[in-house]
């Protein structure tokens, strides 16, 4: 087990080494000259010589690439462009809400994706089309629309919840229970809409892993035995679709940041995401590379998690890789 | 269990699909779309620009009209404009945008999943490297980083989201062709003398390209929906142009007094994404045997 962990944390290592590689290169790769907006038009070519050496611009590109390389992983990220502040502390801050609000999505989204999976597989079948209408409704919704209709029902219609940021205005003045209040009402809308989305997609894999399970034989021979129907369900059916769907947690992550991306942007939550979208929208690379190294980060651990979790639940994994 | 088997083959297929009903509504829904967008000029205004007294004419509810006595089906938006002309001239940028990213992304993922299930040794396991490491590495992030280096245009979306699209196809191919490649008939053609390129493009790629549809359909889908993503950040199609990402954009600041503006566009939107979602599912189950008889309905 701990070989296999091994190698999925040697491939992890290997993925985000591939993203800082090609984040260097595309940027590298990008119209225009960097030191040339840095110093504006009025800049004479000495100046700008000048810069570019003290930049390390003036080296090769393998020798800018190593430098580059080495600062990041000291932490030395540079400073953002359009707000001067230093990146590491920039994206510092920005990961634990994002963090927050991702796997809390993903907590909700697969618990009640699961339920509604699970349900469907063993319902009528007029049930069943019902719901994978609304799953793949659910699952076909853009995050920022879906977060747009609810800020126009929940705050302009409804007077009930924040439509963006984290905390309200007054927070620091606030402590205890309202504080928290607080915080849970602006993480109310967003963490819906991601959830909404993600209940479409898991449900939709929980039916399909539910469904392929209980066509197996020993989910015949379980209910030739006199199981009851929960109980078939839950010893036999579940534990077996368990596997592909943590395996799939761990691949829809890509997707989920994709639309933490969208969701952060709409609601200004103040995640990586948002800053990532600000950072592009005002050519803001060192923050954009290290956004997009951050991100990198986050998914391949979660992925690890993922299969730690695989290697827990499957005992195939869990004795020794010969029986894979 | 005891229904006798469908018939084998093509045909099959087809008439199981003809059966199914999610089929069904996801080809009629995308035929539709299609239809208004080609015939745009024919069904709406003609001009998604068009402009007349904006104060008179600006916001206007559904179904309203306006003193010129134009009627405007869906209202107009803060600038006057019909709202159902912005639509289906967007619905063409969206199809095609969508369309033509995911006639790259299958290229793509076509010949990667094809060389690198037909040839074995270090091209193949570099090929799947690739792969998986793309698939690691979430799509939006790519995109943003790509718009970010580049000016947004409609030209650039299409080759980003294909350049960030083929893996999955690339996945499935090299499964069938590695299943395919073992197979007599495939012995056979080796056996004639066929160049290894030729058995693989001839004999090999066309039994392998029927799943591809259903990637391709899931794939139009996700494309149209990350088109209007990136135009609602305003870095994919420019405004005045109309796409359904960037009237969305432009409903956003008038959520209040004029939600139709925004509205329209997402439910188009989603309309499309799940017509696409159901025909690939379907086309999935007609494939599949296992599923078939559980799922098609």
């Amino acid at each position: 087990m701990l070989a296999h962990l091994g190698a999925r944390a040697l491939a992890g290592a290997l993925v985000v080494a591939g993203v800082v590689t090609l984040t260097f290169l595309l940027v590298h790769a990008a119209p225009g000259d960097p030191v040339e907006r840095l110093l504006g038009p009025t800049a004479t070519a000495g100046q700008l010589a000048a810069q570019r050496r003290a930049l390390g611009l003036d080296r090769s590109l393998p020798a800018q690439y190593a430098i580059w390389v080495g600062r990041f992983a000291r932490g030395d990220w540079g400073r953002s462009i359009a707000t001067g502040r230093p990146v590491r502390a920039l994206l510092g801050d920005a990961v634990p809400p994002t963090v927050l609000l991702v796997a809390s999505s993903l907590a909700l989204s697969y618990l009640i994706g699961l339920a509604v999976g699970a349900w469907q597989a063993g319902a009528d079948p007029r049930v069943d089309t019902a719901l994978s209408v609304v799953t793949v409704t659910l699952f076909a919704l853009p995050g920022y629309w879906l977060g747009l209709m609810l800020v126009m029902a929940f705050t302009y219609a409804a007077h009930w919840l924040p439509a963006f940021g984290a905390t309200g205005i007054a927070a620091d003045a606030l402590s205890g229970w309202s504080r928290l209040a607080d915080r849970l009402r602006h993480l109310a809308l967003p963490l819906t809409t991601l959830t909404l989305i993600g209940i479409g997609g898991a449900a939709r894999f929980a039916r399909g892993a539910m469904r392929d399970v209980r066509s197996q034989p020993f989910v015949t021979t379980a209910e030739a035995k006199g199981l009851t129907s929960f109980q078939v369900t839950r010893r036999h059916v579940a534990r077996n679709a368990l596997i592909p769907l943590v395996t799939l947690l761990g691949l829809s992550l890509p997707a989920l940041f994709s639309g933490a991306v969208f969701v952060e942007a709409v609601f200004a939550w103040p995640g990586v995401g948002r800053r990532l979208v600000e950072a592009v929208q005002a050519r803001d690379y060192p923050v954009v590379m290290a956004a997009t190294v951050v991100t990198a980060v986050l998914v391949v651990a979660g992925n690890l998690l993922a299969d730690v979790a695989v290697a827990w639940i499957d005992p195939r994994i869990r004795r020794g890789p010969r029986a894979s | 269990m005891d229904r006798p088997a469908d018939p084998p083959g093509t045909a099959g297929i087809v008439t199981r699909l003809l059966r199914d009903r999610r089929a069904g509504f996801g080809a009629t829904v995308l035929m539709i779309v299609t239809l208004a967008a080609a015939a745009a000029p024919l069904v709406s205004g003609g001009n998604p620009a068009e402009q007349h007294d904006i104060v008179a004419t600006r916001f206007l509810p559904p179904l309203a009209t306006d003193h010129a006595g134009a009627f405007h089906p869906l209202g107009t938006d803060r600038f006057g404009r019909d709202l159902w002309t912005r639509l289906v001239y967007g619905a063409r940028v969206s199809l095609t945008v969508g369309g033509l990213a995911v006639l790259l992304s299958v290229a793509i993922g076509v010949l990667v999943g094809g060389v690198a299930g037909y040839r074995s040794g270090p091209v193949s396991t570099l090929l799947l490297a690739v792969t998986d490491f793309a698939l690691a590495v979430p799509r939006v992030v790519l995109l943003l980083l790509l718009a970010a280096l580049t000016q947004p245009s409609a030209a650039l979306v299409i080759i980003v989201l294909g350049l960030t699209g083929w893996m999955s196809v690339a996945r499935l191919v090299h499964g069938e062709v590695r299943s395919l490649a073992a197979r007599p008939f495939v012995e056979g053609a080796v056996a004639l003398g066929l160049a290894r390129g030729r058995v693989l493009i001839r004999h090999i790629l066309p039994n392998a390209l029927t799943p591809v549809i259903v990637s391709a359909a899931l794939g139009l889908g996700n494309a149209i929906m990350l088109e209007a993503g990136l135009s609602f950040l305003g870095l994919g199609v420019q405004p005045p142009t109309p796409s359904w990402g960037n009237m969305i954009a432009s409903g956003r600041d008038t959520l209040v007094n004029a939600p139709w503006v925004a509205a329209a566009p997402g439910v188009a939107l989603v309309l499309v994404v799940v017509a696409c979602t159901l025909l690939g599912d379907a086309v999935q189950d007609s494939l599949d045997p296992t599923r078939r008889m559980q799922t098609a309905r």
